[in-house]
């Protein structure tokens, strides 16, 4: 019973992983078609001024609030019959990886968060939840391509690198804090990537806005003044997630080691990652570092969650050493 | 910048941050300082031009990306405290590197100066910070909202209306709905001028100190404390006193006196595992140690320790770390009277537990004697003639396997010897591998002679041991209860928005056109959308039907503060 809901579990990763690649291709169809037109378009937008005025406007002090909308408003309108096809197959994809993730679960007869494996499909479906839940919110389907890409790349990686098959819990790992702490902290990771997502849309965008030649499809993107305040906005949220991770770790901790603290490898990354993104969140209000460098730090910070969940794992000694390799 | 908004929306109830904090007034144009002679500073101008320095976002910034920075290196070379024999591999293994290394304290690097000064001085500058922003707002807290702008035209979420009512009846309708609404408010003239979100500030405020809370009592609560590990085999038992443990390491502020003397009892130990005999992997699944535990003077009461579930116990916290089996030796001499006899912890070396073990006799025989033994619990013989251990479940088959030595045991030096480890420099195999006699084997309850007529060896019986870990920390209620503080203090700053939201009214022929309009005080990208709810129900209290703002009241409230509407009303 146990294997062959395992084996549906591994069927239903499969499909996802082929939906988001189709996901991933129609999306990047959909800006190539944006750089096309864009480009045709030019003229006739510098001759209307219609988007240009309203981006200057953005620069208006103290009318924060006001411009996200007028310059989401572009893309928001300009979403193709491609990227609403992109976007429904990200559902679709979605749809299949939570069945996965719950057939392994109920195979398993525990949290479906237990070793390597269970993490990455555990964490990419955090992911691609985010990513959809910050939707229902303002429309950042252009960060499609980058989150179905992502995604895409990992869940491939792991399901031909790091599979294995159930195993019970060790009784290390058999605590409620498991539950609470690894859930939380794959949901700041959620936040956390399509933070760096934007926080890469803006710095490109930055780019072009200062007159130097950049991608035909940022012209349908918002401003980098609007994407940098929706970066802020999700990194906040993944820094709170963050944050209970690490008190909830050190719970956890001193139940299980003995002490709430002990500089393991880690919790040394863990602490590295919650002070990168303080860091990203002083700089914000840091006059200077508004835009591209605190753009940076959000694209830093992510990677140093990417290696603490890649490299940490794999190569380095410690005691959270539930890989399950 | 175009135009900085109005000056006099600046306020004294504004938070007081840096000079460098990007809300703050920027600072004079250098085009006119430039050419004009500095003032010299005195050493106060410098203490305190250094001091801003320290305490400026900037220095704050550039610390916290240090602090991520030098916090990598412990992370990349096994640290002192946390795996000790990490570091002794790594100096065999890398000696050069191993002496710069050592040098620049990296294995140590969350006690060495370099990540203490970069700590500190964040904490000395956040200190600098949150002090004076704590009396500011002290302040604030009971300063009146700022006055009115001139001109609401410019604000954020700017809409009029109109209402046939008189002004000062807008004015107190508009009052009492602001402050049903957690806004602290002012009348100017036939204006209001609110705001709200103090707990912004406030939590922002707690969120800092309560970061100081939990470095202080880590640093000073772990003086307190003290942990020990203590190996107890099965029916024998430890007791909290200094010479009971195996390894203890006192805090700074230890004094024996604080241990709570009480006793603990191994009864049995449990060990559950799932096995996949064809894949060859034992997977533990439960461990399960029947203790007894005895306050002074008091009865035996029986309790159960598990891995995850701590025994609280005389002040202290019981982990349970390891386990093992400890099989009981008996060496007699060739008149057959005993001069060995004890259960002999063994380290599991594998999943299966095949374990090693150590014992040493030093008298009562012509020879001192040192044996290595490897104990195999369900024992199964390799095509090279080794035995490794199929299940880690213990039976009739159970098989000890001895290499004896015999020659100086050295320890007779005075020198600390570890009882897991035989040093044969100065001894002799007698039995085993390339020895004269094979190595002996024994199952319980079998005897061997040693070799050379030194008398005989027993495997008597067989016990079970844990390791337990031993800890107390009175500061660590201390630290959660700072953390927990913290990470609510962090939630409100980053979630609450502050805002200040103005209405006017201003009477003309058919009664008051009232504008509405509101401005950000730090990250709040709902305002717009605030100030267009307070404007609808405030016309509807008026009595003015569907609202009635120009602005319109349908979904598209939300975009009533676009500059293309704006400028169109």
């Amino acid at each position: 019973m146990t294997e062959t809901l395992a084996a549906y579990s591994l069927v239903a990763v499969y499909s996802a992983i082929a939906v988001y690649v189709l996901a991933f291709i129609v999306y990047v169809l959909d800006l190539a078609k944006r750089s096309a037109s864009a480009q045709a378009a030019v003229p006739a937008v510098a001759g209307a001024g219609s988007v240009a005025s309203a981006e200057s406007l953005a620069y208006r002090p103290g009318a924060t609030g006001v411009l996200e909308r007028t310059v989401v408003a572009p893309a928001a309108s300009g979403a193709s019959r491609y990227q609403r096809t992109a976007f429904a197959l990200t559902i679709i994809a979605w749809v299949l990886h939570v069945g996965g993730l719950v057939l392994r679960g109920i195979a398993a007869g525990r949290v479906p968060w237990a070793n390597m494996y269970e993490f990455a499909l555990m964490g990419t479906g955090v992911m691609v939840g985010v990513f959809l839940l910050v939707n229902l919110w303002r429309d950042i389907r252009f960060l499609g391509a980058y989150v179905t890409g992502i995604v895409a790349l990992l869940l491939g990686l792991a399901t031909v690198n790091v599979y294995i098959d159930i195993a019970p819990l060790p009784p290390a790992l058999q605590s409620a804090w498991l539950v609470i702490h690894v859930f939380v902290a794959t949901l700041g990771t959620g936040f956390f990537a399509v933070g760096a997502g934007l926080s890469i849309a803006q710095l490109l965008q930055e780019r072009r806005e200062h007159g130097k030649p950049g991608l035909g499809f940022l012209r349908t993107f918002p401003s980098s003044t609007t994407l940098e305040n929706l970066a802020y906005r999700v990194v906040v949220v993944g820094f709170a997630f963050w944050t209970f991770t690490l008190i909830a770790g050190a719970i956890w901790a001193e139940h299980a080691w003995g002490r709430y603290w002990g500089w393991d490898t880690k919790e040394v990354w863990t602490f590295i990652i919650w002070v990168l993104f303080a860091g990203y969140i002083h700089a914000r209000a840091t006059r200077g570092w508004r835009g591209a460098r605190s753009a940076w730090l959000a694209i830093i910070g992510f990677s140093a969650v990417l290696f603490n969940f890649t490299v940490v794992n794999l190569l380095f000694k410690g005691l959270h050493a539930y890989s399950g390799l | 910048m175009t135009s900085a908004p109005p000056s006099d929306t600046h306020a004294a109830s504004d938070p007081l941050r840096p000079s460098d904090h990007f809300e703050s007034e920027a600072p004079a144009d250098d085009t006119t300082a430039s050419g004009i002679a500095q003032p010299k500073l005195g050493p106060v101008g410098y203490l305190r031009f250094f001091w801003r320095q320290l305490t400026s976002m900037r220095t704050a910034l550039v610390l916290l990306l240090l602090l991520a920075l030098a916090a990598v290196p412990g992370s990349l070379v096994p640290q002192r405290t946390s795996d000790p024999n990490g570091v002794i591999q790594y100096k065999a293994a890398n000696p050069d590197s191993y002496q710069v290394l050592n040098s620049l304290g990296v294995f140590e690097t969350f006690g060495s100066p370099w990540f203490s000064a970069i700590y500190l001085l964040l904490f000395i500058s956040l200190v600098g910070c949150v002090v004076p922003r704590t009396k500011h707002h002290f302040d604030a807290l009971r300063a009146r909202p700022p006055k009115t702008p001139a001109r609401l035209q410019r604000l954020v979420g700017f809409t009029s209306g109109h209402a046939g009512t008189d002004a000062s009846t807008a004015v107190a309708a508009a009052r009492s709905l602001l402050r049903r609404q957690g806004y602290r408010t002012e009348v100017y003239g036939d204006s209001v001028s609110a705001e709200r979100g103090y707990l912004r500030e406030t939590g922002n405020l707690i969120f800092h100190t309560a970061l100081v809370g939990i470095l202080v009592t880590v640093a000073l609560g772990g003086g307190f404390g003290y942990t020990g590990q203590k190996v107890i085999v099965q029916d024998s038992s430890f007791t909290n006193v200094l010479t009971g443990y195996d390894s203890f390491n006192p805090g700074r502020f230890f004094d024996e006196s604080q241990l709570v003397p009480y006793s603990l009892r191994l009864d049995k130990f449990t060990g559950e595992y799932q096995l996949d005999v064809i894949k060859g992997k034992t997977q533990p699944t439960d461990f399960t140690a029947d203790l007894s535990t005895r306050a002074q003077d008091g009865e035996w009461k029986p309790a159960v320790l598990k891995v995850n579930s701590p025994l609280e116990v005389g002040d202290t916290k019981v982990y349970l770390l390891g386990n093992g089996y400890a099989p009981v030796i008996t060496v007699r001499n060739p008149d057959g009277v005993p001069v060995y006899s004890g259960a002999v912890p063994f380290l599991p070396q594998d999943a299966n537990l095949t374990s090693l073990g150590v014992v040493k006799v030093p008298d009562g025989l012509a020879e001192q004697l040192g044996i290595i033994g490897f104990f195999y619990p369900e024992p199964i013989q390799k095509n090279t003639g080794a035995y490794t251990s199929l299940t880690p479940y213990s039976g009739d088959d159970s098989l000890l396997t001895l290499t004896v030595y015999q020659g100086d045991l050295g320890l007779d030096t005075g020198a600390p010897v570890n009882v897991y480890s035989l040093d044969i420099s100065s001894l002799d195999m007698i039995a085993g591998r390339g020895a004269d006699a094979a190595p002996l084997e024994l199952k319980q309850g079998e005897t061997a002679q040693l070799p050379n007529g030194l008398g005989s060896i027993e495997f008597t019986g067989l016990k079970r041991f844990v390791s337990l870990d031993i800890h107390h920390d009175p500061s660590e209620g201390w630290v959660l209860a700072f953390a927990l503080i913290a990470i609510s203090g962090l939630l409100v700053s980053l979630f609450i928005p502050r805002r200040r939201v103005w209405m006017k009214a201003i009477p003309d022929a058919a009664g008051v056109r009232l504008e509405y309009a509101g401005l950000a005080r730090g990250e709040d990208p709902g305002l717009a959308a605030a100030v267009a709810e307070i404007a609808e129900r405030h016309q509807a209290a008026l009595g003015e039907p569907g609202g009635g703002t120009d602005a319109g009241t349908d979904d598209g409230a939300n975009d009533s503060a676009s500059p293309e509407r704006r400028m169109k009303s």
